[in-house]
């Protein structure tokens, strides 16, 4: 299932939370080259963790991590603007409405849905908050992937050759764009819907508003 | 509406002291047609500063019962960036739902939608849009303006921060070089797709700056922020065809080629 955690809450899933940062190791050092710090527990973190950013999580029947990718909003320290500026245009991208996607990971072994469920999860925030774009940092590696669960980024700026390659892209999800994900990813949009709501609260309490 | 509230954003734009911001939440409130629009400042030290529509007894009952510990939307959103309905919120205590009884006999509506916002240095504040109606009235309420309440919460904060003694500069809302020129662009008449191929990126591209202008711009259309670029000379449009025409030749001529 999808789990949409803060930072502050991570600490409530310590096995989720575990293998996603080992997950991120394995990927983004040990299988794209990044120069990332990986602490003494095989954990990988960066400066933005501790922002407490809104992770999303795909969260495997045995509760480890299968996937996921972390938002922070523009209007805050953002990797795109704070290390990749120059290739956005001279000038931060900065408002309310468009959220940092990055540290889009997949673990070793997850299954092809896994990624196609996280860009449904991508979409259930743009919806659900009225989210408009997504801004990320991207390795070439990257592309191919985005484009087989059918959610290509339009690519704002690169540097670098080849596999090297670094690009800040954008996503926006039009409708056919979220029903081609969802069947990509084989969830159906109410059960993806149900779990954004049960990550977000959203219980009944209209016993509340009667007592009153 | 959509006039009404450009005129009223451009009048919170232009607010030259913290008295202006209650006129205008005030006539935010009307032009949503809602109970109340708040905006709640907290620092970090507990010291509280707002404007809004509430009745002033509650204010005041407020801040003395010291209920800023106990509102579950305060709680609520101080640990989260994103638009918070305050039925996703935690309820569940007897001190939660005897201070939601209390606000409801001072007029506070049973629904509410809070933005929460961070400025610079931990800033931290809230802006609230309150009603009285049933649970789908009120989603389609949301659903239809969360994104213009994001911004407008946004515009809010910006301002009251501008009247802080030791602000910084206001580097955040300068304009890109690329969103100069899709402004400029737009200015002059051009669609979309013209702007976009003049400037050689995707309409989708093309999208990014645009928002990313309208939100330095305080606006929430882009008719409304290419009229604010030009009123604050941000962009210079020529008013006869001749040297407009070649204000923009200028500006795509100095686009790299991709």
């Amino acid at each position: 299932m999808l789990r949409y955690i803060y930072g502050h809450d991570l600490h409530r899933h310590p096995r989720l939370a575990h293998s996603m940062f080992k997950d991120r190791a394995d990927q983004f050092r040990n299988r794209l080259g990044w120069d990332v710090q990986v602490d003494e527990n095989g954990e990988e973190r960066d400066s933005y963790d501790t922002h407490d950013p809104l992770y999303v999580i795909w969260e495997n029947a045995d509760g480890s991590h299968g996937g996921s990718m972390r938002f922070l909003p523009t209007t805050g320290p953002v990797m795109v603007n704070d290390v990749f500026g120059h290739l956005t245009g001279g000038a931060p991208v900065t408002s309310p409405l468009i959220w940092e996607c990055t540290r889009f990971c997949l673990s070793r072994d997850a299954k092809s849905h896994v990624a196609a469920a996280l860009m449904l999860g991508g979409g259930e925030i743009m919806s659900g908050f009225g989210i408009r774009h997504f801004v990320g940092v991207f390795d070439a590696r990257m592309v191919r992937i985005y484009r087989a669960i059918g959610s290509s980024p339009e690519v704002l700026g690169s540097e670098g050759e080849g596999r090297d390659r670094i690009s800040v892209g954008l996503w926006d999800f039009s409708e056919e764009a979220r029903a081609r994900v969802a069947a990509r990813a084989g969830i159906a949009p109410e059960t993806s819907r149900g779990w954004f709501e049960c990550s977000f609260g959203g219980a009944p309490v209209r016993e509340m508003a009667l007592s009153a | 509406m959509r006039g009404e509230l450009d005129l009223i954003l451009s009048d919170l734009d232009d607010t030259q002291a913290l008295e202006g911001l209650q006129d205008v939440i005030e006539r935010l409130r009307d032009a949503f047609g809602v109970d109340h629009m708040i905006y709640h400042w907290v620092d970090s030290t507990g010291e509280q500063y707002g404007c809004g529509t509430y009745d002033r007894a509650w204010v005041h009952h407020y801040l003395e019962k010291g209920y800023l510990r106990v509102d579950p939307v305060v709680a609520g959103c101080f640990n989260s960036f994103h638009p918070v309905d305050w039925k996703s919120l935690d309820w569940s205590s007897k001190v939660a739902r005897d201070f939601l009884a209390d606000a409801l006999t001072f007029g506070v509506g049973n629904q509410g939608f809070s933005i929460p916002i961070r400025g610079p240095n931990g800033q931290f504040a809230l802006f609230t849009v309150n009603h009285t109606c049933n649970d789908d009235t009120w989603a389609a309420f949301t659903a239809t303006h969360n994104s213009d309440l994001i911004l407008i919460g946004h515009f809010f904060n910006r301002k009251a921060l501008e009247f802080e003694p030791d602000r910084k500069g206001e580097a955040s809302r300068a304009l890109s070089p690329r969103e100069i020129e899709a402004m400029t662009l737009l200015a002059v008449g051009h669609n979309r797709a013209q702007v976009a191929d003049a400037l050689s990126i995707s309409e989708h591209t093309l999208r990014v700056y645009i928002e990313s202008a309208r939100f330095k711009l305080g606006a929430l259309n882009t008719t409304h922020a290419v009229a604010r670029a030009m009123s604050r000379g941000l962009i210079l449009v020529a008013s006869n065809d001749g040297p407009e025409r070649k204000a923009v030749n200028t500006q795509t001529a100095r686009l790299p080629q991709r």
